[in-house]
């Protein structure tokens, strides 16, 4: 015993436990249920049945009553071990319920009722999994375009954020001109000015752009971030201008410039971008809700908002749908992780 | 013979990415080079100076349309009334929409305002500042504090707390809608230990409480990386120079670590003042604003006004828009304020 306690406080640097390491360790495995346990809870329940999900207290895992063909009757009967007067255990399958007593039949002899008191049973269960929920909103509702909706003002808004956002930065770091600074100013003060303080207006302009109701109008208005240029900025101007004066004497285009040589070595502070441009656009939520009023352009966040907000909550299909709409930002979280965190820290976006 | 396995092997280690990578951007190369010949002529005749002017065309047009416009218009439009949305259609009438948004009887009841889904919002805003700031910064400095420990699996640790950060607002809203359900997990945990659940979002103060608990679930680990790249600043000798004096842990926090992280703990509190203002999308989702108007923000009150409700008034929407954007301009500038001192700080 005193051995395996040594052996799990047993710290580098042979120093003994103080008490901020007990403090530390709890915060940490709080944090580790409570950061986690929701995301989980909500994947293990979205394979739950219908039926299974209206269950008080729930299970952890995604259980379901067997069923059985009985010969009589028309529909499958629940199966249940039972536990008879005379202590002899027995599985039998339930025709009704009345008040405290169930009603039960043998499933391999169905002649014979025996009245069973409902404390005396147990339902038999397996893990099964209902990847109906999965399948089905996939074929009833409109899951697939909402998803398809969601892909392309992602790659769309990501592809273009990434070209328009790195043109004004290569020519912020690499070009002297007058109003340069007045430019960055400019840029700057468009952080002051979040989507809610102008979300009548910009409705107002994408209307007169006739853009409304078009996934076009969900996705020009979020290209130019003034996050992303600053990045892209910040990281042109560690690139030696040795590299451009040498392409300028081999007669290169100020454009060939930009795309052949400025681009690729901008390689590394672009894919940080573009991995926030993806979780930006994946997950927004307000503008889209303003400017897709056809359910046929829903995005994903829209849709299942709206699927959610329904009078009669299909949970089990509304878990199914959470699921699949975290998937893609869970699977970039796993592989990136490393590049989110450094950008956040480095930069402060989100 | 060697050329042939020269060829496959080649192919197995290295075509198959170098292909794909080559195939993805192949219609991205074949547009770049297809410009170059126009640009290249551009610049020829009008010089250096329209290649600037190019480069930095479409982010400052998408910048003038979609925000430096829509500025000015939603100056016009919040003394224009009528329902027509086009600019030219709309009647000005003056401060009547700002009148209308301030015509109360008693500014501390919200009830007995004419707007009173608007009073309602901004005092559910307040509450929900001044009790969600505070809350977000100071789980994010312990955890921040714990993780800048000596331990193993620190990279673990830090993308465990972070990760509620990267889910999208509707996402979240219904993980918590779903675990505060009748029948849901808390219910079945309060069951466990032998106390009575509630329907916690059917009821004002619950509702409110969770909608600060969930925005600080979903938001703190990103304050806390803020707070991480602060205490790693801290130079590593101040502690060590402490322990040599025979300093306790507990008093080299309060006498180095907090003083040295305060500016960074200032930006923190002003950008999570920001958010707190903007308060929408996840307490949208898991609350819908109720139960009543108990949780329901200025930003659900301009989104309901302008866009939900059946009889739209974009007039209304604008002027309190313009209302909420004057704070969020006076918190903004104070953020640039410190930010600049802090810089010059640094370099001085």
């Amino acid at each position: 015993m005193g051995a395996v306690r040594r052996f799990v406080l047993r710290r580098r640097g042979g120093d003994r436990w103080h008490w901020t390491d007990v403090v530390a360790w709890t915060w940490l495995v709080l944090g580790l249920i409570l950061m986690l346990g929701p995301a989980i809870w909500l994947t293990l329940s979205s394979f739950k049945t219908r039926s299974a999900l209206n269950e008080f207290p729930p299970t952890l895992l995604p259980l379901t009553t067997e069923t059985r063909m009985v010969e009589g009757y028309e529909e499958p009967l629940e199966l249940y071990r039972v536990t008879l007067e005379d202590g002899e255990e027995r599985v039998l399958a339930q025709v009704r319920r009345v008040g405290i007593v169930a009603q039960m039949v043998d499933p391999d002899d169905p002649g014979e009722r025996i009245d069973v008191p409902i404390a005396a049973r147990e339902p038999v269960r397996t893990t099964e999994l209902a990847t109906e929920n999965y399948t089905e909103p996939l074929e009833r509702f409109a899951f697939l375009t909402f998803f398809y909706n969601s892909v392309f003002v992602t790659v769309m808004a990501t592809v273009i954020t990434l070209i328009v956002n790195s043109m004004a930065a290569f020519a912020l770091s690499k070009y002297q001109f007058r109003g340069r600074g007045t430019v960055l100013i400019f840029i700057l003060a468009t952080l002051m000015v979040p989507l809610p303080v102008i979300l009548v207006p910009i409705y107002v302009v994408i209307n007169y752009l006739n853009l409304f109701d078009s996934l076009w109008g969900v996705i020009l208005p979020t290209v130019a971030t003034p996050t992303g240029v600053f990045l892209l900025r910040q990281y042109m101007l560690t690139i030696p201008d040795e590299l451009i004066e040498a392409a300028r004497m081999d007669k290169a285009s100020e454009w060939k410039i930009y795309w052949r040589i400025i681009l690729p070595l901008t390689a590394p502070a672009l894919a940080v971008l573009a991995i926030f441009s993806v979780m930006w656009r994946w997950n927004d939520f307000l503008w889209p809700l303003v400017v897709l009023s056809q359910r046929e352009l829903y995005t994903l966040q829209v849709g299942l908002n709206a699927f959610a907000g329904e009078l009669n909550v299909q949970w089990h299909y509304v878990l199914a749908m959470t699921v699949l709409t975290m998937l893609p930002v869970v699977i970039i979280f796993v592989f990136l992780q490393r590049f989110i965190t450094s950008g956040v820290a480095s930069t402060g976006m989100k | 013979m060697t050329e042939d396995t020269q060829r496959t092997t080649s192919a197995t280690t290295s075509t198959p990415w170098v292909g794909l990578k080559a195939a993805a951007f192949w219609p991205l190369r074949l547009v770049m080079d297809l410009v170059d010949r126009p640009l290249a002529w551009l610049q020829a005749t009008f010089g250096q100076r329209a290649m600037v002017v190019f480069f930095l065309l479409p982010n400052l047009a998408i910048f003038g349309i979609f925000v430096m416009l829509p500025l000015v218009i939603n100056v016009i439009y919040s003394f224009t009334g009528g329902s027509a949305l086009f600019l030219d259609e709309r009647v000005g009438v003056g401060f009547e929409q700002y009148q209308t948004l301030f015509d109360c009887r008693d500014f501390t009841d919200p009830f007995s305002c004419r707007q009173d889904a608007f009073w309602a919002g901004v005092y559910n805003t307040l509450t929900f500042m001044l009790l969600q700031v505070p809350a977000v910064a100071l789980t994010a400095l312990i955890t921040a504090l714990v993780l800048n420990r000596e331990m193993r699996g620190r990279g673990f640790w830090r993308a465990i707390f972070f990760f509620p950060v990267l889910l999208s607002p509707v996402v979240v809203g219904l993980i918590w809608k779903w675990i505060l359900e009748r029948n849901g997990l808390l219910n079945a945990l309060l069951n466990g230990l032998g106390l009575e659940g509630t329907v916690w979002l059917g009821d004002s103060f619950w509702a409110m409480f969770w909608a600060i608990f969930v925005s600080t679930w979903a938001h703190m680990g990103f304050y806390t990386l803020i707070l991480l790249a602060g205490l790693q600043s801290i130079p590593r000798d101040l502690y060590e120079a402490a322990a040599m004096d025979g300093t306790s842990r507990p008093r080299a926090l309060l006498r180095i670590t907090l003083p040295l992280l305060w500016p960074t703990m200032l930006v923190v509190l002003i950008l999570a003042l920001i958010r707190a203002v903007q308060i929408f999308d996840e307490v949208y989702v898991l609350t819908g604003g109720g139960p009543g108007t108990s949780t329901q923000m200025l930003v659900q009150y301009i989104y309901q006004t302008g866009f939900a409700a059946l009889l739209r008034n974009l007039g209304l929407a604008a002027a309190a828009s313009i209302l909420m954007g004057l704070v969020l301009m006076v918190l903004t500038l104070l953020q640039l304020g410190i930010a600049a001192r802090r810089s010059r700080e640094v370099a001085g």
